[in-house]
C-alpha cells in the first residue's frame, strides 16, 4: 500500500506543495486536477526522479525515500516504474527488447506477468520486431504499458498517459489500460486532468489542487460530493457502477442498488460490470409521474437535499433512489416553481441516450482471491 | 603509379591519423561528457583550453609540445629519462602532435552527440532498473553513436593533413615524419618535385573525398539503426 507525503517548492517565492495521501494495494488511483497542481512533480518524487525538500514515502512497509532519516532509495532500485506521456521507448532498440529491458533487470524472484501474457494483453504481437519509429501512437503507449508492467514493478506510475494522443487513439489505448488495470494486480499511480479516463479507470481519486489534496476517498463517493471544484464543472455528476441485467432489443438494462436503468450501451452480457457517469445536467425532476415522455428512464426518487451548484441560477438536487445518491442540476426558478423542498418524493427523468457509449468494464478487486491470498 | 618513398608518406599519414584518432578519442568523449552534462567551477576554463588548438597558429602548438614534451620538458624529461620514451622527431610524436589539433573536433562533435540525446530515455531506462554503467551502455552510448562516429571521421581527415604542429613538434623526416602534406611541402622545395607534388596532392584530395563519402554512408545506416530514419 503506497503511502505519500511530500513537501516540495520550486524556487524561492514559487510554488509549493505539501501533500499526504495512501493508495490502496489494488487498482488505479488517479491523482486529479488541473494542469501545473504538481501531480506530475509528485509521481516524479516517488519514481525517485525529483528530490523532494521534505517527504515520506512507503511501500509494504519497504521505505523508498524519508528525508528525516536521510534515506533516499535510488530510482533503478524502487521498483516503480513509470508510463510517461511521450512513451520514452528506446528508438534503437525493437519493440520486442524494450519490452524485455525491464524484465532483464527486474529481481529473479519479483512475480508479474510474462511476455507472452503481456503481448497478447496488450495485443502487440504484430509489433514485435518493429522499431518504435514504425508505430503510431498508441501503439507506442500500449508497448510502453507492457515494458512498465513487465519491469515486475511494486507500483505502476502513469503520467498521463493518454495526453499526448487525439480523441481516436485515447479510445484505442483506453481499454488496454482497464485490462492492465484488471490483470496487473498492482497499485497504481495515475496522473490525469482527463475527467473521462477518471471515469473508466479509477478506484480512487485523489483531488489535487495549487499543490494541495482537496480530498481523496473512493471516485463515486467523491462525484457524490457536491462541495468539491468536480461539482463546479459543466459534466459533474455521479458515478454509478451498474451490472448488466438484461441486452435486447438495442437497449441494454442496468441493474444498481435501489434501481434499473434502460440505455442505448452496447457493454457486453448480462452480468458485465460497468460504470456510468450520470451527468447532473442530464436529469430532470417531476413532482408527479409524467406520462406521454419519451424518457426511458422514470424512477422514484426522494428529494434528500438541495445544495448550491457554483453557479447563482442553477442547484444541485440531491436524490435518494433506494441507497443510491445521484445528483441533478435544475435551475433556482424551478426550485421555487415546483415548491420543492427536501423529503418530497419526486420522479427522477434520464434519457436512455444520455450515457457516454465509451464506457468501458468495471474493475472487479479480486487480486486476493485469484492469487490466493 | 606512386614512387616508394611517396608510398611511404601515404602510409605513414594514414598511421599518424589513426593513432592520433585512437590515442584522443576516449579522453575527448569523457571531456565532452563532463562539458554537456555537468557543472562544475572552471568549466568555461576547460572549454577554452579544449578549443585552444583551433585558434592558436599550429605552429605555436608545435612549439608549446616541444617545450612541453622535449628531451628537457616538463614531461618529456622524466618520460625519456624513466621510461626512455622520446616523442620529439619521432612517429609517436607526430601523432601526438595530430592527435592535440584533432582533439577539439572531437570535443565538439560527441558533445553535440551528447546533447541529442534525449535524458528522459536515461530516467525512462534508470525507472525501469537500470544503474549509471548500464544505463550509459544500453542507452546513452548507443545513442551518441553517431557524434562519436562522425568526430572520430572528421579527426581523422584533419590528421591525414596537418602541417604545422607536426613539422615543429616532429620535423620533416622521411619514413618518419613526413606525413602526406609534409612530402608535398618538401617536393615543391625540391627542383624537379612538381610530378610528385601533383601525385601526392591528387592522392591527399582522394583521401579527403572517400572519408567524407564513407562518413555520409555511415551515418545514413547509423540513423536508420536507431530509429530515426
Amino acid at each position: 500500500m503506497p503511502d505519500v507525503m511530500l513537501r516540495h517548492s520550486f524556487g524561492t517565492d514559487g510554488f509549493a506543495l505539501d501533500v499526504a495521501f495512501r493508495a490502496p494495494a489494488e487498482g488505479v488511483t488517479a491523482l486529479f486536477g488541473p494542469s501545473g497542481c504538481g501531480k506530475s512533480t509528485i509521481l516524479a518524487a516517488i519514481a525517485g526522479l525529483l528530490r523532494p525538500r521534505e517527504g515520506r514515502i512507503a511501500l509494504d512497509g519497504t521505505v523508498l525515500l524519508d528525508t528525516a532519516r536521510g534515506i533516499a532509495v535510488a530510482p533503478e532500485r524502487r521498483r516503480c516504474a513509470v508510463v510517461f506521456q511521450d512513451a520514452r521507448l528506446f528508438p534503437h532498440l525493437s519493440v520486442e527488447t524494450n519490452l524485455r529491458y525491464g524484465l532483464r533487470r527486474a529481481p529473479r524472484d519479483a512475480e508479474g506477468p510474462g511476455v507472452d501474457e503481456v503481448v497478447a494483453l496488450l495485443g502487440i504481437g504484430h509489433l514485435l520486431a518493429r522499431r518504435p519509429g514504425r508505430l503510431s501512437g498508441g501503439e507506442r503507449q500500449r508497448v510502453a504499458l507492457g515494458r512498465a508492467l513487465l519491469a515486475r514493478p511494486r507500483l505502476l506510475l502513469m503520467d498521463e498517459p493518454l495526453a499526448a494522443l487525439d480523441a481516436a487513439r485515447r479510445a484505442e489505448v483506453l481499454p488496454f489500460l482497464a485490462r492492465l488495470r484488471d490483470a496487473a494486480c498492482l497499485p497504481i499511480l495515475y496522473v490525469t486532468h482527463a475527467l473521462d479516463e477518471v471515469d473508466a479507470l479509477a478506484d480512487e481519486l485523489v483531488l489535487i489542487d495549487a499543490g494541495r489534496v482537496v480530498a481523496a476517498g473512493p471516485v463515486e463517493a467523491l462525484t457524490a460530493r457536491t462541495d468539491l471544484p468536480l461539482a463546479g464543472r459543466r459534466d459533474a455528476g455521479v458515478l454509478l457502477t451498474c451490472t448488466v441485467a438484461e441486452a435486447a432489443a438495442g437497449l441494454t438494462r442496468l441493474a444498481f442498488p435501489g434501481g434499473m436503468l434502460t440505455t442505448t450501451l452496447h457493454t457486453g452480457p448480462a452480468g458485465t460490470r460497468v460504470r456510468l457517469r450520470l451527468r447532473a445536467r442530464d436529469i430532470a425532476v417531476a413532482i408527479a409521474e409524467p406520462r406521454g415522455l419519451s424518457t426511458q428512464n422514470i424512477l422514484p426518487a426522494t428529494l434528500a437535499g438541495i445544495m448550491p451548484s457554483g453557479d447563482a441560477d442553477e442547484v444541485f438536487l440531491s436524490l435518494a433512489l433506494g441507497p443510491t445518491t445521484i445528483l441533478a442540476r435544475v435551475t433556482r426558478v424551478s426550485v421555487a416553481r415546483l415548491g420543492l423542498t427536501p423529503g418530497m418524493p419526486l420522479w427522477a427523468l434520464i434519457k436512455a441516450v444520455t450515457f457516454d457509449h465509451r464506457a468501458v468494464p468495471a474493475h472487479i478487486a479480486d487480486c486476493d482471491a485469484r492469487l490466493g491470498r | 603509379m606512386l614512387a616508394p618513398e611517396e608510398w611511404q608518406a601515404v602510409r605513414l599519414s594514414l598511421e599518424v591519423a589513426t593513432r592520433s584518432v585512437a590515442v584522443s578519442l576516449l579522453p575527448a568523449i569523457g571531456v565532452a561528457w563532463l562539458l554537456a552534462r555537468r557543472r562544475f567551477p572552471g568549466r568555461a576554463l576547460v572549454d577554452a583550453l579544449v578549443h585552444l588548438p583551433l585558434v592558436v597558429p599550429p605552429v605555436v602548438v608545435g612549439w608549446g609540445l616541444l617545450m612541453l614534451f622535449g628531451i628537457r620538458g616538463p614531461i618529456g624529461g622524466p618520460l625519456h629519462d624513466w621510461f626512455g620514451v622520446r616523442l620529439v622527431f619521432t612517429t609517436e610524436g607526430a601523432a601526438l602532435a595530430t592527435a592535440v589539433m584533432s582533439f577539439p573536433l572531437i570535443v565538439r562533435s560527441v558533445r553535440l552527440g551528447i546533447e541529442n540525446v534525449d535524458q528522459g530515455l536515461e530516467a525512462a531506462a534508470r525507472t525501469l532498473g537500470a544503474g549509471p554503467v548500464d544505463r550509459f551502455v544500453t542507452v546513452t552510448l548507443p545513442l551518441m553513436s553517431p557524434g562519436i562516429l562522425a568526430g572520430a571521421v572528421t579527426a581523422f581527415a584533419a590528421g591525414l593533413g596537418e602541417f604545422g604542429a607536426v613539422i615543429t613538434f616532429a620535423s620533416n623526416i622521411p619514413g618518419e615524419t613526413q606525413t602526406l602534406p609534409l612530402a608535398i611541402y618538401s617536393a615543391t622545395q625540391t627542383p624537379g618535385g612538381e610530378a610528385t607534388a601533383a601525385r601526392l596532392a591528387l592522392v591527399s584530395f582522394t583521401l579527403a573525398v572517400s572519408g567524407l563519402l564513407l562518413a555520409e554512408v555511415i551515418a545514413r545506416r547509423m540513423h536508420l539503426w536507431l530509429g530515426r530514419g
